[in-house]
């Protein structure tokens, strides 16, 4: 939206152009004003002609070294001096360095009496003088339908109009002729007969006590031309025109991911946050906990280096750094170090127009990578919804052009409305993250959703929003048979499945003890027959030792009783009995 | 405005005025018809009524179109009378005599009054 050199000139058009140097306006024309042909600006008193004609003289004179001629038929050239000085523009030193001519035509009705025949030669004359005394290549005439008022005969003066048209073609000057409008035609006095190339009409209209004005080119004869009406303003710097449709949908895409300052947040969407130069919009009942979000957002973005614009529409810079400063967030380092900028301004201040200017050349100036708008919906009473939309687009298109990603508050009422006020604008938007409350068991509690994220996976899992000291937390909400929890009674809920958990554990242990002291019964049980059984094997061996010894004793006793009998056989039972005979 | 309202009487009765030269200038853009019968209207009108106290200056804008600024001059041909004040400037070509003569504030009053 850069003022656009003379080479912008479309190298197909047939008709050779003559860029104004109005913002905006060689857009929507495709290159400027048809040259060499005179163009009528025509509009009611106050919207804007003798600016915009001035305008186009200066900038010729400066931008496009083009000379200039301006001849005007209701103001001196100290009161134009004066007047066009308040918009920036050195008319006097333009004129001293012979870029420009005033040429004040003054005329008098009471002074002049008509006798007979004349034409307008002596204002040819001037005209022609003006023109090849500084080689000039534009002209304005401003207005001069002033002679209507001047001269008597009004046919005399069409015929010399008519001529002095075709006079200024032959000429081969780009021609700004303004003229008042009239009831019925475009201009009061039918100049749009004579000027047939170019018509350009300017509006100016109060809409709910805003005032707005309207461009619109009427007419531009063997030239492609948008037909719309075109809101403009008159700014420190001149005439803006901000064209809604000018810019295609050809921005650039990053795939670069930045985070939202809320790590639960980026997670939700698809784990890391924000596309860069994605339109977020943050919509939510009031006290949901927008602003807080918003500036979490630009935290995050002004710790990773970025330069962040902050846009307040409803409170104070100071009051916000105070505010978040409760919750855990230090904007104010950021705002010192140059990170971090606010600029805030009362929606009614002025019109939607002149907000769109403002922030576009707050934006020019900064060169920021994050853009906030806190919240959107306050400028809606700065004008329509349909102006709102067609602002929030234009705002829209220019920061994604410049790959800004912008996050948007918007204020919504309670109800189901809420979302549908939104429908218009969120189709802007890239991303949509709902905040809302959810009330009952007697209180409130924030809740965040994340609606639509275009080109990433994000979650659908409702997440209760808590503000606490340490900043935002998320947490998950609740889910079960009876519905969302959130709040005390996602607590109660939870406290109650803790205690349920207890029990269970408590029972579960209780059985284990049961059960250990089962088998330390039994173990004991074993122990008890194990020894048992030893004693039982102790006598076995206690029996068969006694059986043994018995046999011994019976063997010894039957060899003793043998050898008594002399029984000559050798005892071969045992060698038990022989140590004892050797003893 | 007093001022002006004096001058208008004295105007009206410019016999009695003591002989002083009125300046007239006739601003013309080449030698066209109209220029031409707007200097021949002006001639006869000064001679019948001004005689011998009056001083016409042409001044064709095409040699000097820069003394076009000086006069406001628009209208080819006008006529500007520069002396006795205030200045008056009467334009086309000078041939309604009446209106040139109410003009120039040589005769007593706008066409109402019948002399």
């Amino acid at each position: 939206m850069k003022n656009s050199g003379p080479q912008a000139i479309h190298p197909t058009s047939r008709l050779p152009k003559c860029p104004t140097g109005i913002q905006g306006l060689d857009e929507i024309t495709d290159g400027g004003l048809p040259r060499g042909r005179p163009t009528l600006v025509c509009g009611g008193a106050g919207c804007g002609k003798t600016l915009f004609a001035a305008e186009f003289i200066v900038r010729g004179a400066t931008q496009f070294g083009e000379a200039g001629v301006f001849m005007c038929f209701e103001e001196t050239d100290a009161e134009l001096k004066a007047n066009v000085a308040s918009l920036g523009f050195d008319l006097a030193g333009l004129v001293r360095r012979k870029k420009i001519l005033l040429e004040h035509v003054y005329i008098e009705r009471s002074e002049i009496h008509e006798t007979g025949e004349y034409d307008l030669e002596g204002l040819f004359v001037r005209l022609n003088h003006a023109i090849d005394s500084i080689g000039a290549k534009r002209v304005v005439l401003d207005t001069l339908e002033a002679l209507f008022a001047g001269l008597p005969n009004e046919a005399i003066l069409r015929a010399e109009l008519r001529r002095l048209f075709r006079w200024l073609k032959k000429k081969g000057v780009t021609a700004v002729i303004t003229a008042e409008r009239g009831r019925e035609h475009l201009t009061r006095h039918g100049l749009e007969e004579y000027v047939s190339d170019c018509v350009i009409l300017l509006d100016h209209r109060v809409n709910d006590q805003i005032a707005t004005r309207h461009l619109r080119v009427v007419k531009y004869r063997g030239a492609l031309h948008s037909t719309n009406e075109f809101p403009f303003l008159i700014g420190e710097e001149g005439i803006s025109l901000l064209p809604i449709t000018s810019l295609g949908l050809n921005h650039k895409v990053s795939s670069q991911r930045i985070s939202t300052g809320i790590p639960r947040l980026d997670a939700m969407l698809g784990g890391r946050g924000f596309f860069r130069g994605s339109s977020i919009l943050l919509t939510g009942t009031p006290g949901t906990g927008k602003t807080i979000t918003a500036s979490c957002f630009a935290q995050a973005a002004a710790r990773r280096g970025e330069r962040v614009l902050f846009f307040s529409f409803e409170e104070s810079p100071n009051q916000i750094i105070r505010n978040m400063h409760s919750i855990g967030l230090r904007l104010e380092p950021f705002v010192k170090s140059g990170l971090l900028r606010f600029h805030a301004a009362r929606p009614s201040l002025y019109g939607l127009e002149m907000h769109l200017a403002t922030m576009f050349k707050e934006i020019a100036v900064f060169q920021p990578q994050v853009v906030i708008l806190d919240p959107i919906t306050s400028l809606m009473a700065a004008g329509t919804d349909f102006e709102t939309k067609g602002m929030v687009t234009r705002l829209v298109d220019y920061l994604k052009g410049g790959q800004v990603t912008s996050l948007f508050t918007s204020l919504t009422h309670g109800g189901h409305a809420l979302q549908q006020s939104e429908i218009a604008m969120s189709s802007l938007m890239d991303s949509w993250l709902l905040l809302q409350d959810l009330e009952g068991n007697g209180e409130r509690n924030r809740v965040l959703y994340v609606i639509k994220a275009r080109g990433m996976a994000h979650s659908n899992q409702v997440r209760e929003f808590l503000i606490s000291n340490q900043g935002i937390e998320l947490v998950d909400a609740y889910i079960g048979p009876s519905g969302v929890l959130t709040g005390a009674s996602r607590a109660a809920q939870a406290a109650r499945e803790k205690a349920e958990m207890l029990a269970n554990q408590q029972e579960a242990a209780r059985r284990k003890r049961e059960l250990e002291r089962k088998r330390t019964a039994l173990e004991q049980q074993i122990a008890g027959l194990r020894s048992e059984y030893e004693n039982e094997e102790i006598e076995l061996r206690r029996l068969d030792k006694q059986v043994s010894a018995q046999t011994l004793m019976l063997s010894a006793e039957q060899t003793e009783l043998g050898r008594l009998r002399q029984a000559d056989v050798t005892v071969t039972t045992g060698k038990q009995g022989k140590p004892k005979p050797k003893k | 405005m007093n001022k002006a309202k004096a001058m208008k009487r004295l105007g009206a009765g410019s016999q009695r005025r003591p002989r002083k030269t009125w300046q007239l200038r006739l601003y013309v853009a080449g030698q066209t018809a109209k220029s031409l019968t707007a200097f021949s209207n002006l001639k006869k009108i000064c001679e019948s009524h001004l005689r011998g106290r009056y001083r016409i200056e042409v001044i064709d804008l095409v040699a000097h179109p820069q003394l076009s600024k000086g006069d406001q001059i628009l209208a080819i041909p006008t006529l500007v009378r520069k002396l006795p004040e205030p200045v008056r400037k009467i334009i086309g070509d000078l041939s309604d005599t009446e209106r040139v003569l109410v003009g120039l504030n040589l005769r007593a009053a706008p066409p109402p009054s019948p002399q």
